[in-house]
């Protein structure tokens, strides 16, 4: 069962429309990747999750009831970027922001001392904040926002000030967030870099939900029977294939040996197109061409361009 | 911990452990013990040795007119000035030389020194001989230096304040006028400087996006009132600590630097402040009704209407900066509202003069009872006597200010606080007046 569902919300900021009827579901446990271009209305939904705006019309539930402002202590939300005092110490204000939500001092600072020894910070406890690089100050923001183990992590763009080596700690520490029983939402634009982490997807784009589910059923559905051939031959592919079961896509000379992408049109299976390669030419590698999210994305935002115009 | 009270403790320990409160913790009481010490200190060590002054006066004019003073000597040397000069300066004395002038009238005077002399030695010398020359030229044209004297008048009004009761009571206006400024001013400078610290306290966590975070837990009024009680003792705190430490710092001073004759070198330099003209007895009478005007004013009413209308003031001032910093996406669009908020402080300064002219005025006594303007005004007001129920009346009417005040900022400040990217307007700040929670 879905553990939070938004149900045909609209927000609507003075002349433009920042959410349109937007429904979607989070599985309990999930880890969801709430994906869209600047300026889609990605943050307005966040904050709606959150309740710091109300939706003009449309509801959110959680875990099966309407939203209340209890839930939100259950929430941790991280802000893109900032949300913490900068000319405070780390220290003071990891614990000040915890017993805020509702720790005693004592709890607050042994699970300090736990994250901080993970995430590997625990010198910096002393230093303000405002001395910090932006990676540092995020993985801070990352500690307060996680500390009092909420069931629902939203994190708005978190990899946004971050080295490679510090995205993939984030990515651990989020998937072992998920395993002990959180569930996660990211925001990003960056499709790329959640790709792998995420298991469910929401595509957003001019204010409405384009697409969501999950993400191998996503990939499935916009697979196109592309595959990639790596081979040792002079001959020409195209006196091997009948142009109307197979489409190259692509080909190229490497370095050593040639490489070509052939889409399989009318169904046909590629057992038959190696069937048909292998007494020609001698094959390295074979392997289907997934989409990856970001040409998933671009394909249905044009699509949903071209519907637009008509 | 209540939250409320964990938000208060964060917005007071910050602020009090800031580099810039310490300092003018520091400096304020350094400035007020410096300007209590300062003409007692400089006296001590004018005072310190005894000046000896050789005189060598060609005119003859002046013998025997020079008097020692306290800590000033004369003796009359005769010889020429070369000399003369040389023997008193290798004793470190001082030679008044006054030449044999071409008109008849010596009006020019030198003096030798091989340090700077006192200005007593100077200011002594120079009243002594424009007597004698005055007195001269009057001769010369036929007055009697006397009759001069006697028709000299200084006209010293006391007036005398009548209660209710009857009691009489002497008041120079003049203190009550000082008095008056200082406390009206206090509270203005007060009131404005921690409102603009609650304001942009507030801006600080909106434009930081801190409140998205923390308003899950907390309510947005407790947020508000606690950076509002939060910075109030701040206040407080450096209020009764520059209080503390002024007494402190002239108590190391008396003790450590004069070897505790304190008071007594107060009361030599009043003493000789009455002295010092001409045996004059009016200005030792200025000088006691100073001190008794200050006597006949109730401390104890000035001090706890000083905290009062200093918190009331700011509560009610600090709630609508906050709505303000809440209201504007950043600091910089604050100009527009604050000149509004702040006219009636700004209209009170500006009426001062007239209110401290005409204490009992209708105009004062209005602009008294007004919250917006009260604080300043009542202050100003309060040295010159003011019936207890007007004070009474203008108290309670600052409460109801400041709790309406504050619950209408509340709400500006609800929905402000968590709304970005719109141009505010009065109308806009109107709607959300009115929006359900």
């Amino acid at each position: 069962m879905a553990y939070l569902r938004v149900d045909n919300v609209t927000k609507t900021y003075a002349s433009q429309k920042a959410l349109d009827k937007v429904t979607l579901e989070v599985p309990g446990q999930s880890i969801y990747g709430l994906l869209g271009p600047n300026g889609a209305g990605k943050t307005t939904l966040i904050r709606i999750i959150n309740m710091i705006t109300r939706p003009d019309s449309g509801e959110v539930f959680i875990d099966g009831h309407p939203l209340t402002r209890e839930d939100i202590g259950n929430i941790g939300y991280m802000p893109e970027e900032r949300g913490i005092y900068k000319k405070m110490k780390v220290g003071e204000q990891a614990i000040y922001l915890a017993r805020l939500k509702g720790l005693s001092k004592a709890d607050a600072l042994k699970k300090l001392k736990f994250w901080f020894d993970r995430l590997e910070i625990g010198s910096w406890w002393n230093r303000k904040v405002e001395e910090l690089s932006k990676g540092m100050q995020q993985k801070v923001q990352f500690i307060v926002t996680i500390l009092h183990e909420p069931k629902l992590l939203i994190f708005d763009e978190p990899f946004s000030g971050f080295d490679p080596i510090n995205v993939n700690i984030l990515k651990d520490e989020i998937r072992y967030l998920n395993k002990q029983g959180a569930t996660i939402i990211f925001s990003t634009h960056n499709m790329a870099s959640v790709e792998e982490i995420c298991d469910h997807i929401t595509l957003i784009d001019k204010s409405r939900n384009v697409l969501s589910g999950e993400i191998h059923e996503i990939k499935d559905q916009f697979k196109t029977h592309t595959f990639n051939i790596a081979y040792h031959s002079e001959t020409a592919l195209t006196s091997i294939l009948n142009p109307s079961d197979y489409r190259i896509v692509k080909q190229e000379k490497l370095r050593d040996g040639f490489s070509a992408d052939i889409q399989l049109l009318n169904g046909t299976t590629p057992n038959r197109l190696l069937t048909q390669l292998l007494p020609k030419i001698e094959i390295v590698a074979m392997q289907e061409i997934l989409p990856s999210l970001n040409d998933i994305f671009i394909e249905v935002v044009n699509n949903n361009n071209r519907s637009a115009h008509e | 911990m209540n939250k409320i009270a964990l938000i208060i403790q964060r917005e007071y320990l910050t602020r009090v452990r800031k580099k810039s409160f310490i300092v003018m913790t520091l400096i304020g009481p350094i400035l007020m013990a410096a300007m209590i010490l300062a003409p007692v200190y400089l006296s001590e060590i004018a005072s310190g040795k005894v000046t000896k002054v050789a005189i060598l006066d060609e005119t003859g004019w002046f013998f025997e007119k020079f008097k020692d003073q306290d800590k000033i000597d004369f003796y009359y040397v005769d010889g020429d000035l070369k000399t003369e000069k040389v023997k008193a300066l290798a004793n470190k004395d001082l030679l008044l030389y006054i030449p044999l002038p071409e008109l008849n009238i010596p009006v020019n005077a030198q003096l030798f020194a091989t340090d700077q002399p006192g200005l007593n030695v100077s200011a002594y010398i120079k009243s002594v001989m424009k007597n004698i020359v005055e007195t001269k030229r009057l001769m010369a044209v036929g007055i009697d230096p006397k009759v001069i004297k006697k028709t000299k008048t200084d006209i010293n009004l006391i007036t005398i304040k009548v209660d209710e009761t009857g009691n009489e009571q002497k008041s120079n206006t003049e203190v009550e006028i000082g008095l008056a400024y200082l406390a009206g001013f206090m509270i203005y400078f007060f009131i404005f400087m921690f409102g603009a610290q609650v304001m942009k306290g507030v801006s600080e966590e909106k434009s930081n996006r801190i409140v998205e975070v923390i308003i899950s837990s907390v309510k947005p009024f407790q947020l508000m009132m606690g950076k509002i009680v939060g910075v109030a003792l701040v206040g407080l705190t450096q209020f009764l600590l520059w209080i503390v430490l002024t007494f402190v710092f002239v108590g190391i001073f008396q003790s450590g630097i004069m070897g505790g004759d304190f008071a007594s070198v107060m009361q030599a330099q009043q003493g000789q402040m009455a002295a010092a003209q001409n045996g004059s007895g009016i200005n030792a009478a200025a000088f006691s009704q100073v001190s008794e005007v200050l006597g006949g004013i109730d401390f104890k009413v000035m001090i706890f209407s000083f905290l009062f209308y200093f918190l009331g003031g700011y509560l009610l001032y600090s709630s609508l900066f906050a709505a303000i910093g809440g209201a504007v996406d950043q600091q910089a669009d604050t100009q527009q509202f604050m000149l509004p908020v702040s006219l009636p402080l700004i209209f009170a300064v500006i009426s001062s003069s007239v209110v401290i002219q005409q204490p009992d005025s209708a105009f004062s006594v209005w602009m008294s009872m007004i919250p917006f303007t009260s604080p300043i005004i009542m202050m100003m007001r309060i040295p010159f006597g003011v019936p207890y129920w007007q004070i009474g009346v203008s108290l309670g009417l600052l409460v109801i200010g400041f709790v309406i005040t504050t619950w209408l900022a509340a709400k500006v400040y609800r929905v402000g606080i968590l709304m970005y990217g719109k141009k505010v307007s009065y109308a806009e700040l109107w709607k959300w007046l009115w929006y359900k929670e």
